[in-house]
């Protein structure tokens, strides 16, 4: 199972962070090209992520560029330069239709050839940042068979709504159930937006709670300091992980008894139970809780 | 036989004692005692002179002797460069300088080097203009850099012989008690001017504080000054001690820190009653709210924490995470009131703290401590004192003292700082051996020394992202690769002494 709980913001000018954004183990660091890097500094940023990516190991964390998008002067050369650098994951910005999807894999697909690269190296994301985008997310969650996960990006969103941030978060309420709904519908991950009062780690907490218990897979984050709290949040609870071993044991039980009846703390357990219980088991195995090996084989 | 003042015969000398002096009078040998009694003014039970100038001359200051001050005013310190101008406006040349360290403010003392009125520094640090010119080799004699430890030991045992201390104190009476915790200038412990005090032949206390006697409770007592001289001002107040010694923000320290407190929360001694010390660096202070965390989760209190004593560990002791501290110098606004007030925020001294010679010093009891480092080498001796290009930049401190005094030293450090390694193959200045340094804690994995077989059985199999140092060092220079070689010269501008005396390296000055 992949985690993708926290997708950590560097800025590609900014060669030490850069050079340093692996160490904090996020599960994924995105290098961004698009809105953290002046106009006058967008060739120099991109030649800066190019040769990290080419030269320095991430030692195994995701790598992901966010690269301008095709109506700038700079996405075209963004895919270019990425392609042949070898990230993980393109991600796109404020993407609105599943058209914006297939340009961007147009692209990539020729630049692979080019390159001699494999079709399909390289992974793609989208963030959706607009009413339009929100309206079209199932469309654009399944344009490519690249796209392995959709972004929600808050910030345009609220401006477009003419709205803004609240901590409560009611102004994005709908968008974000109507993006994860389209991540899951379409079998890809769902990343929830990012929280900018970097000392407001209450308020950060409780966002992440509650794009947990909405279905997200993770968030995007601004800063090192905010990776343990998600991955805290995002750790089944030790209650959690031993009802899911409930649940596995008796099912384990039932085939040793040869019964197709299984029930749990008074519970029949059908089939989603399971689904949950083994996806428990997953994340904590993932986040490197121990769960006794002799618990698993069921 | 003579008679004496009171006309009793008194022998020159009976079997026994050798020479008897006959009594001379009731005041003749006790100048500061009055003679005109009934006056509630005492003019004469005091001990105070007009200036700085009078100080000097009534201490008998000649060329060749040594002066002593100490660092608790830190970057705020107005005394030493006060009353070394005094000294060179009188003439008096080829001192001794024995502060007990020295900070950016002390660049003004230059001058004084280069005219020859200093001769000579013994300190425990340098920093600023001051390292970089003596790096350069601008003095004749090297500076002898000590630990904390080893320079109360150097002074007790006379090798620092201390012939006027001159002790800039917050407050002060009349007759030479004085405290660090009152008055404007307040930099709360005094544990290096104590043990000056205790040792000098003359003590001169400047204060900016005359208060009523008896300044109590007092830290360096009357029966140990000569004479008190008062001045407009003895420190910058915000620059001695500002309120709370802040928590880095600094992603990278914090993660330093998450990984130090991981380290010693996973250790076999963190226990319920372990002692403590950090540092006052960004990691190593920042390491103390990450221990407060795994405190609270396990129930365990520290019995007492050690050294510089900071915001975060009198917020510690106010939870009831820790029973005691043991000060020898506060570092900051909550440490000073804390001290002032509080019964179990005890004042030591320089050799209380960590003198290695007397009968027992704290350093030997402490389970923990966490240390910072410039650069340390795959053999695990550790450098605080000369920077990357090799030039002057730090301070000894307590650093030696207790890596080997504690059960369990951690030294904390980015893996890479700028561009370069912080894990070399050698270490241009050791400051502390490597056999008392067990484990170093980086942003990019963990290292622990193989002489602690014990510790690394015992870390066997832990989530700990653990490397060689080696391992380290490798990583690093994947990044950054190996920098040339600093070109130092012939010339020896400094030695470092280790805590018990002996001399542990030698700096030489860097080439151009």
């Amino acid at each position: 199972m992949k985690l993708r709980r926290t997708m950590l913001y560097v800025p590609g000018g900014n060669a030490a962070m850069v050079k340093d954004a692996h160490i904090y183990r996020s599960d994924a660091i995105m290098f961004d090209l698009e809105d953290s890097i002046a106009v006058n500094e967008k060739e120099s940023a991109r030649l800066l992520v190019f040769h990290a990516l080419r030269t320095l190991s991430y030692e195994g964390t995701e790598t992901v560029v966010r690269i301008n998008g095709l109506d700038s002067p700079y996405g075209r050369d963004d895919i270019k330069a990425m392609v042949n650098a070898g990230p993980d994951i393109i991600r796109l910005p404020k993407t609105e239709t599943a058209q914006d999807i297939q340009d961007v894999e147009e692209l990539i697909r020729k630049e692979e050839a080019a390159a001699g690269l494999e079709e399909g190296s390289i992974a793609l994301m989208a963030a959706i940042e607009s009413p339009l985008g929100i309206l079209n997310a199932y469309q654009i969650a399944t344009a490519s068979s690249r796209l392995i996960g959709i972004a929600f990006g808050a910030e345009d969103y609220v401006t477009n709504m003419k709205t803004s941030r609240s901590r409560a978060g009611s102004e994005i309420f709908y968008a974000r159930s109507a993006l994860v709904t389209a991540a899951r519908a379409a079998g890809i991950y769902a990343l929830d937006t990012v929280f900018s009062d970097l000392n407001d780690e209450e308020g950060f907490v409780e966002e992440v709670r509650m794009a947990k218990q909405l279905g997200f897979d993770g968030k995007s984050i601004i800063s090192p300091r905010q990776i343990r709290p998600v991955h805290d949040v995002f750790a089944p609870t030790e209650a959690e992980v031993e009802a899911a071993l409930r649940v596995m044991r008796g099912i384990a039980e039932a085939k040793k008894r040869n019964t197709g009846v299984i029930t749990v703390d008074g519970k029949m357990v059908d089939k989603p139970m399971v689904e949950r219980a083994e996806r428990v088991i997953e994340m904590a195995k993932a986040s490197g809780q121990r769960i006794p090996e002799e618990e698993l084989h069921v | 036989m003579s008679e004496n003042a009171i006309g009793r015969e008194i022998r020159d000398s009976i079997p026994g004692y050798e020479k008897l002096k006959p009594f001379q009078g009731a005041f003749a040998n006790t100048p500061l005692v009055r003679q005109e009694k009934g006056n509630r003014n005492l003019p004469r039970l005091n001990k105070l002179l007009d200036t700085v100038e009078q100080a000097v001359l009534k201490t008998g200051l000649k060329d060749g002797m040594t002066i002593s001050f100490h660092h608790h005013f830190r970057n705020g310190d107005k005394v030493v460069n006060m009353v070394m101008d005094v000294i060179a406006n009188l003439g008096i040349k080829n001192l001794t300088l024995a502060s007990s360290s020295l900070t950016t403010i002390h660049d003004e003392l230059l001058p004084h080097i280069k005219k020859g009125v200093i001769g000579r520094i013994i300190t425990s640090g340098l920093r600023s203009k001051l390292g970089e010119q003596i790096s350069a080799g601008i003095m004749d004699v090297p500076v002898l850099f000590h630990s904390h430890g080893g320079r109360a030991r150097a002074v007790e045992t006379g090798q620092i012989k201390i012939d006027v201390a001159f002790l800039g104190v917050p407050s002060s009476d009349v007759y030479g008690n004085a405290n660090g915790f009152t008055g404007s200038s307040a930099c709360g412990s005094l544990g290096y001017a104590i043990v000056d005090a205790k040792h000098a032949s003359r003590v001169v206390l400047i204060t900016d504080n005359l208060v009523e006697y008896p300044n109590t409770p007092f830290s360096i007592d009357q029966d140990l000054v000569d004479h008190i001289v008062v001045v407009d001002s003895v420190g910058d107040s915000s620059r001695i001690a500002t309120g709370a010694t802040r928590i880095t923000s600094n992603p990278k320290d914090l993660l330093i820190a998450q990984n130090a407190a991981d380290v010693i929360a996973y250790s076999p001694y963190f226990e319920d009653g372990f002692s403590l010390q950090t540092g006052s660096g960004g990691a190593s202070l920042a390491t103390t709210r990450y221990l407060a965390d795994y405190m609270r989760r396990r129930g365990v209190i520290c019995s007492w924490a050690l050294g510089g004593i900071t915001s975060q560990i009198v917020k510690m002791h106010q939870e009831g995470l820790i029973k005691r501290m043991l000060d020898v110098q506060s570092f900051d606004l909550d440490a000073v009131n804390s001290i002032a007030v509080n019964p179990m925020h005890t004042e030591i001294d320089a050799s209380y703290y960590a003198n290695p010679l007397n009968k027992g010093c704290a350093v030997n009891k402490l389970n923990v401590v966490v240390l910072s480092a410039l650069e340390i080498d795959t053999n695990f001796n550790v450098n605080v004192l000369t920077g990357s290009d090799g030039i002057i930049m730090g301070a000894s401190g307590g650093h030696s003292d207790t890596a080997i005094g504690s059960g369990l030293s951690v030294v904390v450090a980015p893996l890479i700082r700028g561009r370069i390694s912080s894990v070399v193959d050698r270490v241009l200045t050791v400051v502390t051996p490597g056999e008392s340094v067990d484990i170093l804690v980086t942003d990019r994995g963990i290292a622990i020394n193989p002489r602690r077989k014990d510790l690394i059985g015992y870390f066997h199999g832990s989530k700990l992202p653990l490397y060689t140092i080696q391992e380290l060092k490798e990583r690093a220079e994947r990044v950054v690769g190996t920098p040339e070689p600093i070109k130092f010269g012939d010339r020896i501008v400094g030695l470092v002494e280790y805590r018990d005396g002996t001399i542990i390296d030698v700096i030489r000055n860097v080439a151009d």
